[in-house]
């Protein structure tokens, strides 16, 4: 079998012949293509959903020092297709006060804001459902609903801690929001795109030099932590931390719905990654793909579950944060940095550097604001770790 | 003409969608409204082959402003879940000038000569957006961003604690 013969453009020239054949008009050829696409996008992210929930808790398990899923199928692959079962066959309670339209409408939105970012990742140089030309911008409006989604349900659900879930929800998205697209945008300016596609396109170098997680550590350092946020896992899972609102958003929903938005949650940790990869870590560039496309989706897929193995390891490891100590994380800490790194690589990019001197004064840049940012984070932990433990110094009262 | 079926089904949704923002009786339902009349919007954007616009659109619109709204009515208890009138004691005033505005808005209509021609998109408007804002309209923007920011100063002097 001769390998350079699998090209995915093929399956797409295929089908197009069949459609012509049929003697459909020229509009029509083009939707039915268009909802083909989407249909495979939306089959693709559910199909994946499965695995990712089985290869989470395995991770999780053995991280922990525990089994994980071992029961149903081989290594408990089935887990989660029981587990899809069990939810389905579950009743689907309503609180007799609850919101009903935006209650009901809530966990479809949370679904729909993550299928709809698929449609800009490129699996490979080919394989995108759609590589607009501001599809970095269309990420964040994107994921603009996903927060909209929670309010709703916190909202509607009329439960106090859903409520709380809900308020949480704006506190920490919107905040963690922030340092993302910051982080994001770094990249942006310096591959001179938005398109996700021409971002992977500007990594194209020997044996990966040429990924921006080279050039840009502290870029994608703050883009990991703002993802890990924008992800709802822990460290940062105030929006359904257990031990203080019991679910968070979600607390009244049962049976299919709550399944919604448990899938939600695994797919948009997953499109964090993959989004992550496509700006830091050259998207479906790897050695031999000019030769062989089809590889493409290979590397792109095994980067992609490479860093979503990282995130999973992090929600394994860390306890939670308190949602103070989060909120100032973020505020104090990520956001001043990010805008210090994208003034001096704003400053970089203008000096207009050969190729390798540029390369290398961003990557010093990076550093040297990554470890001022640390040294002074530390010692003003330092400072409030000696302070004294009272709320308040009492005042002498003067006679 | 699959454009126009889309677009006539999305103006219905959109007008639909700002009728029942000033209608509903629930404000919580209002913002919700609201929500879909950008959406809409946005949509007639991308109909419109204004790609940025509408990503822009949602946003800013969806992203800040709708939960900013929806937010600061979740926050102010009296307002949730009861059901609000859609009249108070200025609703005499409200009309008038509602009236007013849309009277000078379609005269301003009305006087527009719009293209009946369609125009080619140009292929890269991201690019020319850019460079106008930081070319030709470079001072409306920055008054702008002075704007955004004594508007957050003016946020942290309020909300911050007061020692002493």
């Amino acid at each position: 079998m001769d390998l350079s013969s699998i090209d995915l453009r093929a399956i797409g020239a295929w089908f197009h012949g069949l459609l012509i054949s049929s003697g459909m008009s020229q509009t029509g050829i083009h939707v039915i293509e268009a909802l083909v696409g989407a249909l495979l996008l939306l089959i693709f992210g559910l199909t994946l959903v499965i695995f990712l929930i089985w290869l989470e808790r395995k991770l999780a398990g053995r991280i922990q020092d525990r089994l994980g899923p071992n029961r149903v199928g081989p290594y408990g692959l089935l887990q989660t297709v029981a587990d899809a079962l069990k939810l389905l066959t579950k009743e689907d309670v309503t609180p007799l006060d609850a919101d009903r339209v935006p209650y009901n409408l809530a966990p479809g939105l949370a679904v729909f804001h993550v299928i709809m970012a698929l449609a800009v990742i490129p699996f490979s140089n080919r394989v995108i459902g759609a590589d607009i030309n501001v599809g970095v911008l269309y990420l964040m409006a994107v994921g603009a609903i996903g927060s909209m989604a929670a309010l709703m349900a916190g909202w509607a659900s009329n439960n106090k801690y859903a409520l709380i879930g809900g308020f949480r929800v704006v506190a920490q998205l919107l905040s963690y929001e922030i340092p993302l697209v910051l982080a994001m945008i770094i990249p942006v300016m310096v591959s001179g795109t938005m398109r996700m596609n021409g971002l992977a396109v500007a990594q194209g170098s020997i044996f990966g030099f040429g990924w921006f997680v080279w050039t840009l550590p502290l870029a994608f350092l703050i883009f990991f932590v703002a993802s890990l946020a924008e992800g709802e896992r822990a460290p940062f899972d105030l929006l359904e931390a257990e031990s203080e609102i019991v679910a968070g958003y979600n607390i009244e929903y049962s049976g299919m719905k709550f399944a919604w938005f448990f899938l939600a949650f695994f797919m948009n940790s997953w499109v964090l990654a993959a989004i992550g990869t496509t700006i830091f870590f050259g998207g479906w560039q790897g050695p031999f793909v000019d030769q062989l496309p089809a590889l493409g989706v290979i590397y792109f897929l095994g980067k992609t579950m490479i860093l979503f193995f990282v995130q999973a390891w992090v929600r394994a490891t860390f306890p939670r944060l308190r949602i103070d100590q989060m909120m100032s994380f973020c505020w104090k800490f990520l956001v001043p940095m990010a805008l210090v790194l994208f003034a001096a690589v704003a400053i970089i990019l203008k000096l207009n550097l050969p190729q390798p001197l540029e390369a290398i004064t961003l990557l010093v840049a990076n550093v040297a604001i990554l470890l001022t940012g640390v040294t002074l984070l530390g010692r003003t932990q330092r400072k409030a770790l000696y302070a004294p433990k009272r709320a308040f110094t009492p005042t002498i009262p003067r006679l | 003409m699959l454009q126009q079926v889309i677009f006539i089904l999305m103006a219905i949704f959109t007008l639909g969608m700002a009728l029942g923002t000033v209608t509903a009786r629930n404000l919580f339902h209002a913002a919700l409204f609201l929500v879909g009349t950008f959406a809409g919007v946005a949509v007639l954007y991308v109909l419109l082959e204004a790609e940025f616009l509408a990503v822009s659109q949602v946003v800013v619109y969806i992203g800040a402003i709708a939960t900013l709204i929806i937010f600061a009515i979740m926050l102010s208890r009296s307002m949730m879940g009861k059901e609000a009138g859609a009249m108070n004691k200025q609703w005499l005033f409200a009309a008038g000038g509602s009236a007013l505005l849309f009277i000078v808005l379609a005269m301003l209509l009305s006087k527009v000569p719009f293209a009946t021609q369609v125009a080619p998109v140009p292929p890269d408007t991201i690019e020319q957006i850019g460079s106008s804002f930081v070319g030709v309209y470079v001072i409306p923007f920055e008054v702008a961003s002075v704007l955004l920011l004594v508007a957050l100063i003016g946020a942290i002097m309020l909300a911050r604690e007061r020692h002493g």
